[in-house]
């Protein structure tokens, strides 16, 4: 028998059909192939879940509600939750996820800045310049991530002071002193100076983030201007001068209403001021430099993408080289590289869960280590964290995309 | 890491449960080795010597096991395990039983379908600080920073303790032993806590134990045992045998200097006889041959022999006997009648 593509002349349709005739044989692959694939899935859940219940544990997330018992380090997720360790599991879980969030976005920014700039010096024309840049490449891409954190981490506790090395004796002498008498280096993070907010300091963030517009609108205007009219008005300094000058006048008129709280030294550590912890410091410095060693070749790619016409072109009317860099080149550089560096993003926010080697307490470590290890909800655990670490990378994703389609060829 | 845990949840799905439920023995029998959980290298407790050979107290109760089962101490796979993940590698079937300085609790026996098979070191959680800190009592450490080990009781002992006694502190989470060493020593913590015979382990591998004290509080309860999955019974049963075995020839005067000679013919002491297999048929009654009890005993000697050699106040650990002398001499060891 031959498969047919004409209908058979007049009789109805035969079962045969779904899979000798080419119009319906496709269809009748793929929904084969879904329900083969369902089936599978189906097969394995019941598995589990039978298997789960032949050891007593069926899956029941009630455990979030219970109290954690166990405290997190202080920081950025435990204060702002205000997480102790009679809060609940599902606290703790938040207080991950605040700290995950933190990293990834430092990450993101520092991840960015340091590939842009090291893929623009990587195709420098001078030689030492453009090898140094290819040996940061290629050391950090190529060895694993996790040594990084561990290698940085170590280097800054072994190399600093502990707190009590600053204690000063009776002679007046200490083992380690404070920079500027305000900043601490120790072994277990920076202490730095941190606001205390007095009255009216509520305006003086207002009129900052104003400032901060105001120099944004301003930039804007420069551009348009230059781009209509060939004028070319100074761009850094007024934006700085915008964004910054209102609120240092503010700040004296309004008789200082931000104070400083400098770090002391009591008991074991230091308290007051701000500390930055050393696990975050090192974690964020090593996914930084890691992504960013990734970064780097995808902004180079992008660079070379482009072609030398343009930087020809532009040479040719005159244009100084790191304006023909940030105008002509990497506006249409962007283009190659918006989609490679989305799913940079997305590496590092999910290496991001390394953060247990050092210590540092991200949602893997409270809900995917010590929540689930306390009440050996393995099951649960993972499917929440995948859940997380997945829409968290959708929204990446989504964020990226609008970005990309507004940094698309425009065609007119 | 990251992968233990999660090829433990696929494998807790995928295979275990059934071995969980089917007969530990017949399947260790058949690969004709015992997996058993350590850590990842305690002194004293668990680690590899110089030769790669495991040698501890823990080690010493995997090998007994082995013994009574295949009659050879060396039968033995030594799976080392973090805190966090011995309980996965336990109930998704990788060890057949666990012997890592555990805490046995009553979530881990029910929640966490465990059974613990005695008690082989009854312990509590100290704290252990640089000599020079001045420090003398764990209430003076408001403020400090702490190493602890995830996924333990310690951890949550530490927040209760600290809390009842409206102190603060800051924690550093750490995964391994070695490691919390290493922070402890470069002073990324100000205190390490732990059960206290983990810290009298821990120290004596330093390089001047001396400038380091334990605080004198002891603030829980930490009966340290060996466990199995639970559902298999006669896996529990001739696990716990065996402990109780190294235990009842200690206070029986078993050792492996005259185990040989009593095993020889029956003495005049019936239990002896029944634990050594010389009269009765103990061995069967757990599907072992009846020298079970006297090949545990060989691997590494009673229960005495096993704290002397490894822990004891001849070792540079030289922890006491204290909780864990024979109940005729005032402790809590009480294995209960071979008959
Ligand atoms: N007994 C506690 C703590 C057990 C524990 O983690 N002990 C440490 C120190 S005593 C240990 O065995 N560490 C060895 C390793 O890091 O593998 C529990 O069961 O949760």
């Amino acid at each position: 028998m031959s498969s047919i593509s004409d209908s058979p002349r007049g009789s109805g349709f035969h079962l045969s059909q779904l899979i000798y005739d080419t119009r319906y044989r496709s269809m009748t692959i793929q929904v084969v192939t879904f329900l083969l694939v369902v089936l599978a899935i189906w097969q394995l859940g019941s598995n589990l879940l039978a298997n789960l219940a032949n050891l007593g544990q069926e899956p029941d997330f009630g455990f979030l509600d219970s109290r954690a018992g166990y405290d997190i380090g202080s920081g950025f997720g435990t204060s702002i939750i205000g997480y102790t360790s009679a809060s609940t599991h599902i606290d703790a879980a938040f207080v991950g996820i605040l700290n995950t969030l933190l990293v990834a976005f430092l990450g993101i920014v520092l991840a960015t800045i340091i590939g842009v700039i090291a893929g623009v010096l990587r195709l420098s024309k001078n030689w030492l310049v453009s090898r140094l840049m290819a040996v940061y490449v290629e050391a950090f891409r190529n060895v694993p991530l996790l040594l990084w954190i561990v290698l940085i981490y170590a280097v800054m506790t072994e190399s600093t002071p502990q707190p009590r090395a600053f204690r000063v004796d009776e002679a007046g002498i200490a083992d380690a002193y404070m920079v500027f008498d305000a900043i601490a280096i120790t072994n277990r993070g920076v202490y730095l100076p941190g606001p205390i907010w007095g009255p009216n300091s509520g305006i003086l963030i207002a009129v900052f983030i104003a400032s901060v517009i105001g120099a944004l609108v301003y930039r804007r205007y420069a551009k348009k201007l230059l781009f209509d009219t060939g004028r070319l008005l100074p761009m850094v300094w007024p934006a700085i001068v915008i964004a910054f000058l209102p609120v240092i006048l503010l700040f004296f008129v309004l008789g200082r209403p931000v104070g400083l709280d400098y770090p002391v030294l009591g008991g074991f550590n230091f308290s007051g001021g701000m500390q930055i912890s050393n696990p975050l410091v090192a974690l964020w410095l090593a996914l930084s430099l890691y992504t960013g060693a990734f970064i780097t070749e995808i902004v180079r790619a992008g660079i070379l993408s482009v072609s030398k016409g343009q930087s020809e072109a532009s040479e040719a009317l005159g244009m100084r080289a790191n304006r023909t860099m940030s105008l002509i080149i990497l506006p249409q550089a962007m283009r190659v590289i918006i989609p490679p560096l989305t799913s940079q993003y997305l590496n590092l926010t999910k290496n991001s869960s390394l953060a247990i080697a050092v210590g540092y307490p991200d949602v893997r470590a409270t809900l995917g280590g010590i929540t689930l290890n306390q009440t050996g909800r393995a099951l649960e655990c993972m499917l929440l964290l995948g859940l997380f670490y997945l829409a968290l990378s959708l929204i990446i994703s989504f964020v990226m995309n609008v970005f990309n389609n507004s940094m698309k060829l425009q065609e007119r | 890491m990251k992968n233990t845990v999660f090829l433990g949840t696929l494998t807790v799905a995928g295979l275990c449960a059934a071995a969980a439920s089917a007969a530990t023995l017949d399947d260790v029998k058949a690969r004709g080795n015992l997996n058993c959980g350590v850590t990842t290298g305690l002194t004293g407790f668990a680690a590899p010597d110089a030769n790669g050979v495991w040698e501890g107290f823990d080690v010493d109760v995997c090998r007994a096991v082995a013994a009574a089962i295949f009659g050879d101490k060396n039968a033995v796979q030594f799976v080392p395990t973090t805190g966090e993940t011995r309980f996965t590698a336990l109930s998704s079937g990788e060890i057949d039983l666990l012997a890592r300085n555990t805490t046995w609790t009553m979530s881990r026996d029910t929640d966490l379908s465990f059974d613990f098979i005695g008690v082989n070191y009854y312990d509590g959680q100290g704290f252990m600080v640089p000599k020079n800190l001045g420090v003398t009592s764990a209430k003076d450490l408001d403020g400090a920073t702490v190493c602890i080990q995830t996924g333990t009781t310690t951890e949550l002992n530490l927040a209760d303790y600290f809390r009842a006694n409206n102190i603060s502190y800051e924690p550093v989470p750490i995964q391994t032993n070695a490691e919390a060493q290493q922070q402890y020593l470069a002073g990324a913590c100000d205190v390490y806590t732990t059960d206290a015979s983990g810290l009298a382990a821990t120290r004596a591998t330093f390089e001047a134990p001396a400038d380091h004290v334990l605080l004198p509080e002891i603030i829980s309860k930490e009966p340290l045992g060996p466990l199995v999955r639970h559902g298999d019974n006669e896996w529990g049963d001739l696990t716990m045998w065996v402990l109780n075995a190294l235990i009842a020839a200690e206070e029986l005067g078993i050792t492996s200097a005259n185990i040989a000679d009593m095993s020889a013919a029956p003495t005049n002491n019936p239990e002896v006889n029944r634990i050594l297999g010389t009269e009765g048929e103990l061995g069967a009654m757990i599907g072992l041959e009846n020298d079970w009890a006297k090949n545990a005993i060989m691997a590494g000697g009673n229960y005495g022999e096993i704290f002397e050699r490894n822990i004891g106040e001849n070792t540079p650990i030289g922890l006491a006997r204290g909780l864990n002398a024979q109940w005729t001499e005032g402790g809590l060891l009480y294995a209960p009648p071979f008959r």
